[in-house]
């Protein structure tokens, strides 16, 4: 009775260091570089034209009603989009995008996250961590 | 005098020790002798540890080509071949983010025979993966998985699931273009449950996908910590677990009693040929377990109950075919160079980003839905094999290729339907599209649980569960279903390896696509 009852304990203590240890690989700090984006946009940059800052995975757009940004990673699974006349394409598995990022085939199970942009001086800020409704333009 | 002698007679004693020290080590190791008798072979095998793993005495009928078509022993061998190989590549392999790429490329182009072996390593897993699918057929359609052997079959799927592991983790390492996008791809399907937590909202509470992918890649992105955490797993956790489970295969093989074989294989057999064992020695007269039965019974000049000893006739057989696997394994990396492309590039995507050809079959059910393509059917897939001996509790033909109601003639309708059917959906899907091109406001859920991917299961399931009643026999349905699962397995793999270009649009042929 006392052997069984301390066997199980023994048991149980060791499944509870197990679990303990097991907390180990659920990284705490992230290693990712910071998420805000300083961008200058070409004073020449049409309407409907997107500009990718180099190094970044995001379109960023200047219209009559001010500057946006759109990510370029698939809500599918990740892939970099391509932004096209028509708005966006996936290479991966083919999900399309109008221009504001709804889905208009393919996968995709969201449309594409609008980031959030604010006005620098002559330049734009852009956090990549930071999604805003869709529609969301910025004037300086 | 006296001492002197006692002296001499001590070195004497010494250098008589030396001179049998050789012979010593060598009947230490071998306990039982040469293994030149039927006996001292029987003893040879059970008293090694590595021999051990098979029984002593083999039956007649495991040693018939058609029973196993060597399928187990082959993938073992490639397990081999990659262990040997693998170890090489460490010595020279450093996995931290393009590093590891200027290091493939060294082993690839400067290390003496790294090409090589670095081909012979990627062909192995090939062969691995094709020869653990064929062994798994092999087993469903002998229907060797029934009572008592329902535990070991699950082993097997555990096998089956680690040696995809193996691969996939395999993948990242070189860490090219089409590693980089392979695991992206594979670490969002991870991440996939929340298509359908989104869905419903409760991402913020209760987010098993978040959790998966940040455990697989330490990180938010593919990189150092990801590419760290693979080769862990692909070259420690995975390759230790794999031999672990191995050994219970093994030891289940001979605890569940040998392969398994029809109730009369041994009237099937017939006696056996007159030449046949051949005796070079008188063999003590034991019942053991090692015992080669002689006397005036019907024993006389075969091994009891229609065995054969396994030293020689069972290690032959295992030779043979580990050297066609190796020769295979040598012939294809003679022939083709295992693939590098440009160093990863987080900002580009490969077009169109692949997986390791095996996953294409699950990349394509993915370009219908990720959550069920990647995770929802491949899980329902493993828990219909897992429960198919626990619900097939029936005894005919136990141990015949195609046995079960309904036989071949069943197993070629169903290869009709599974590829009917398979090739009907993705041609209708590649022809007219499906619901979000057609109704691009429709609800999310409703993709994830309509499309091309479900209702093909749904089919195969319904076709089967047809089976099962008309046939009154739960091995019937069974054997429908993983028919039309190997088809479908097949189809879908060769359209996602060979018709999918840029884009995933479908084209008759890679020459077709276009060039940028
Ligand atoms: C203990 C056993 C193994 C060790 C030590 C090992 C080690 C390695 C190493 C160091 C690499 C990186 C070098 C390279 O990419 O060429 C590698 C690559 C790879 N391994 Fe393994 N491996 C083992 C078993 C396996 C198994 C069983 C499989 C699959 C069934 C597998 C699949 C792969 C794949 C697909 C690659 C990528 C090869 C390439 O692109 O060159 N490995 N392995
Ligand atoms: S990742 Fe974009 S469609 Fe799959």
């Amino acid at each position: 009775m006392l052997g069984l009852s301390s066997l199980w304990m023994t048991a149980g203590s060791m499944l509870f260091a197990l679990v303990g240890a097991l907390r180990l690989p659920r990284a705490a700090v992230l290693d990712s570089p910071s998420k805000r984006v300083r961008v200058s946009l070409p004073e020449t940059l049409a309407a409907g034209t997107a500009f990718v800052p180099p190094g970044r995975s995001m379109a960023v757009f200047r219209d009559e009603d001010g500057v946006f940004a759109i990510s370029t990673v698939c809500t599918h699974l990740g892939c970099i989009i391509k932004p096209t006349a028509e708005g966006f394409e996936c290479p991966c598995h083919g999900s399309r995008f109008a221009a504001d990022g709804s889905v208009t085939r393919g996968p995709a199970p969201q449309p594409l996250r609008w980031l959030k942009v604010s006005a620098s001086g002559e330049q734009w800020i852009v956090d990549e961590a930071a999604v805003v409704p869709a529609g969301t333009k910025v004037n300086a | 005098m006296k001492s002197a002698d006692a002296s001499g007679s001590a070195l004497g004693a010494f250098a008589d020790n030396l001179r049998a020290a050789p012979r010593r080590i060598r009947e230490g190791a071998f306990r039982g002798g040469a293994p030149h008798t039927d006996r001292t072979r029987s003893t040879f095998v059970f008293g090694n540890v590595f021999l051990h793993l098979h029984s002593v005495r083999v039956h007649r009928w495991s040693l018939r080509w058609w029973t196993t078509a060597g399928l187990g022993i082959a993938s073992v061998a490639a397990f081999l071949i990659t262990l040997v190989t693998g170890v090489l590549l460490m010595f020279y392999y450093k996995p931290y983010p393009d590093v590891a790429y200027a290091s493939i490329k060294d082993i690839h182009f400067v290390v003496p025979t790294g090409r090589f072996m670095r081909n012979i390593h990627r062909w192995a897993t090939n062969v691995m993966v094709v020869t653990v699918i064929l062994h798994m057929a092999r087993v469903f359609y002998t229907a060797a998985y029934r009572s008592p052997r329902e535990f070991n079959w699950l082993i097997g799927l555990a096998l089956l699931v680690t040696t995809l592991g193996l691969s996939f983790t395999g993948y990242l390492l070189p860490w090219d273009q089409l590693a980089y996008w392979a695991i992206t791809i594979g670490a969002n399907i991870a991440q996939s449950p929340r298509e359908v937590t989104d869905a419903l909202g409760v991402t913020d509470m209760f987010d098993p996908g978040g959790l998966q992918r940040l455990l697989l890649l330490g990180s938010d992105t593919v990189g150092p910590e990801a590419l760290i955490r693979f080769y862990l797993l692909h070259v420690m956790i995975l390759p230790l677990g794999l031999t672990m489970l191995l050994a219970v295969h093994f030891w289940r093989v001979r605890k569940d009693g040998g392969l398994a074989r029809p109730s009369d294989a041994d009237e099937r057999l017939g006696p056996p040929a007159q030449t046949y064992p051949v005796f070079t020695e008188a063999p003590a007269k034991t019942y053991s377990l090692a015992a080669v039965v002689r006397g005036r019974t019907e024993a006389v000049n075969r091994g009891p109950e229609n065995t054969l000893p396994s030293m020689p006739h069972l290690f032959y057989a295992e030779l043979a075919v580990t050297m066609l696997t190796v020769a295979v394994c040598l012939a294809l990396a003679l022939v083709s160079d295992a693939p590098l492309r440009e160093v990863a590039n987080p900002l580009v995507p490969e077009n169109p980003a692949k997986a390791p050809w095996y996953f294409l079959g699950l990349q394509e059910l993915v370009s219908f839905s990720a959550f069920m393509g990647g995770i929802g059917i491949p899980a329902i897939v493993i828990l219909g094999l897992a429960l198919i001996p626990y619900l097939d509790r029936e005894e005919v033909q136990t141990g015949d290729w195609w046995g079960g109601p309904g036989g071949w003639p069943l197993v070629r309708r169903s290869i009709a339907v599974g590829l009917g059917s398979v090739l009907a959906l993705e041609a209708f899907a590649i022809r007219f599209g499906w619901l979000r091109e057609w109704f691009p406001a429709i609800p999310q859920l409703v993709v994830t649980f309509v499309n091309p991917a479900t209702i093909l299961t749904l089919a195969y399931g319904a076709y089967s569960v047809w089976l099962v009643r008309r046939h009154a026999s739960a091995r019937a349905g069974a054997l429908g279903l993983f028919t039309c699962f190997l088809c479908g397995f097949l189809v879908l793999t060769v359209i996602g390896t060979h018709f999918r270009g840029p884009n995933w649009v479908f084209y008759w042929s890679p020459a077709d696509w276009p060039r940028h």
